[in-house]
């Protein structure tokens, strides 16, 4: 039976990985996530379900102590904050690279450098266009609330192990420490030893074993065919991504002529001045990406032919913006709005922001007749 | 019905724990809620505030720009979030160690004299229960039957011998909340 709590984010993550089963947990606490390791700790899960959870000498360690847990077939996981997953990007392009599973969890803060330890999103880039060098991707899951938090869990391992692949949990310090009810999912068993080699003995480094061949985990490729065949290996990866495991969801869009996209936080504030907009007479929708990669590129393009305008909204100076750009092809105006070092926009503020610059302004610029509106 | 509170003033008068006691409260009854602190590097002497919503629908914005009510604790949260408080709102405040009060004449303001009653009672930290009782009589949201039962999910077991303590305090808030006219109505009532 579901068990409901009233818990943080960073709580509920941590309590998901240990009922989701996961083998083990590498981390260093940070400022705004270290509430998943203190839960972790507090909870031993080594005595409820043999989980391993450690509290490494750095975030590189960390990483890395991730490379070898999966590389022996196991779920493991990894949480940091900004700056701490800039220390782990080189770990995380080694995993793509070997194709390993894997669950990064980023509670963003602001930056660049130290930064803040209030809420930012401005780490999107970092997780959706590469981070680590190399031709690589992350399937980016972008929690919203505490409910997420926990159900994501589960959900990125399924995708990591699907596809043999990193995964990110792209959060931020305000749904890390808020706190929420929240209905958590009963334990799952930790796959025994002889279920791990049955699934994943074909490419886990788990012992010979009588088999023929060595299993062999690495990014090393210096024959340059076989690099460029893994490359394409990887590409294929992503495309299936976006065919199979994309997700989004879409609030109020059915008759929407004004479109806000925003995703994680930002998509709470957004739903409440749809809401506002709603109030006033105003057609407002919200598509939020729950994924930002894959990115539902089709249905903002299709939204374009319906809408008069959009407004991106993130606690950026404007990233993922670019992605709602190229997706909509300069059909409609597309208007970036962003706050940072850890201020947050109310929804008041946003509904402001798109009266004045998408449906006034927005539409004397761009109006297709070529007529100024009189919006 | 959703309810949208600000809770705040100095960091250690117990105001992160008096939402999480209100937020469980309403978890008890049922209803969504949502509890989202202000997480600065904050300290003892600090300034510190939560919102707390309840709400019988999802809760969409977790931080806003207008409260319904704000429970104030100290000067700086006073001068801060009074503006902010929805016209036909409630204000909730203890006077210790305040001298400019309240000017607003478009909102219900209260008092309740936290600090001084929870020292009579000889327990200065039931003092937020003190105020969540005044709050509860003027916005009686939540039963006072899921608040013991909120407290008693938020208190480790090993506190749980001062739940009558703090049910005493909660009782004595609610007797002892006193309606406050800002300066501003009672001169235009003299008018």
């Amino acid at each position: 039976m579901a068990e409901l709590r009233l818990m943080k984010g960073n709580e509920a993550l941590a309590e998901a990985a240990i009922r989701a089963g996961v083998d083990a947990y590498f981390g260093y606490p940070i400022t705004p996530q270290s509430e998943v390791i203190e839960h972790l700790m507090a909870e031993r899960p080594e005595e409820r379900t043999g989980m391993i959870v450690l509290q490494a000498e750095s975030e590189v360690a960390a990483i890395n102590m991730v490379y070898g847990a999966a590389s022996a077939g196991k779920r493991v996981m990894t949480s940091s904050s900004s700056p701490g997953i800039s220390l782990k990007l080189e770990g995380i392009s080694y995993l793509a690279g070997a194709e390993l599973p894997a669950v990064i969890v980023n509670v963003v803060r602001g930056g660049p450098g130290l930064g803040t330890i209030q809420p930012a999103q401005s780490d999107y880039y970092q997780a959706v266009k590469g981070g680590g060098h190399g031709d690589y991707k992350l399937y980016v899951l972008a929690p919203a609330s505490v409910q997420e938090m926990a159900d994501f869990v589960p959900d990125a391992f399924e995708i990591a192990f699907k596809y043999r692949a990193p995964v990110m949990i792209l959060s931020d310090g305000m749904i890390g420490q808020i706190m929420e009810k929240v209905e958590l999912k009963d334990q799952v068993e930790r796959l025994t030893d002889e279920e791990i080699t049955e699934k994943y003995g074909h490419w886990a480094t788990i012992g010979k074993k009588g088999r023929k061949e060595r299993n062999i985990i690495t990014s090393l490729y210096l024959n340059p065919e076989e690099l460029e065949e893994r490359v394409n290996k990887l590409v294929k990866k992503y495309e299936k991504m976006e065919e199979e495991d994309l997700r989004y969801e879409m609030i109020e869009c059915e008759d929407a002529e004004y479109l806000i996209v925003a995703y994680g936080s930002s998509a709470r504030i957004a739903q409440k001045a749809v809401q506002l907009a709603r109030e006033k007479g105003i057609k407002l929708g919200l598509l939020r990406p729950i994924t930002l990669f894959p990115f539902p590129k089709k249905q903002l393009l299709k939204l374009s032919d319906q809408v008069k305008g959009i407004l991106s909204m993130e606690l950026n100076t404007g990233q993922m913006v670019d992605d709602v750009r190229l997706s909509v092809e300069h059909k409609v105006p597309v208007e970036h709005y962003g706050r940072s070092g850890g201020i947050i926009y109310t929804p008041e503020e946003i509904l402001e922001v798109l009266e004045k610059r998408i449906i006034k302004d927005g539409s004397i610029r761009h109006n297709k007749t070529g007529e100024p509106s009189l919006l | 019905m959703t309810q949208e509170i600000i809770i705040a003033g100095f960091g250690g008068q117990g105001v992160l724990s008096m939402g999480k006691i209100l937020a469980y409260s309403g978890m008890m009854q049922g209803e969504e809620v949502s509890w989202m602190p202000s997480y600065g590097p904050e300290m003892r002497g600090g300034t510190a505030n939560v919102t707390v919503i309840l709400s019988d629908d999802r809760i969409s914005s977790p931080y806003l720009k207008l409260y319904d009510t704000a429970i104030i604790l100290n000067q700086q949260s006073l001068d801060k979030f009074e503006s902010t408080i929805k016209p036909g709102g409630v204000l909730i405040y203890d006077p210790q160690g305040i001298t400019h009060h309240p000017s607003r004449t478009d909102i219900d303001i209260y008092q309740v004299e936290g600090h001084k009653l929870a020292s009579e009672m000889g327990n200065r930290k039931v003092f937020n229960m003190i105020v969540l009782g005044a709050f509860l009589k003027i916005k009686p949201i939540v039963d006072l039957d899921n608040v013991m039962e909120g407290l008693k999910r938020s208190l480790p077991d090993r506190y749980h011998h001062l739940l009558p303590l703090n049910e005493d305090a909660i009782r004595k808030g609610m007797k002892s909340v006193i309606d406050y006219k800002s300066e501003n109505q009672l001169m235009s009532e003299q008018h």
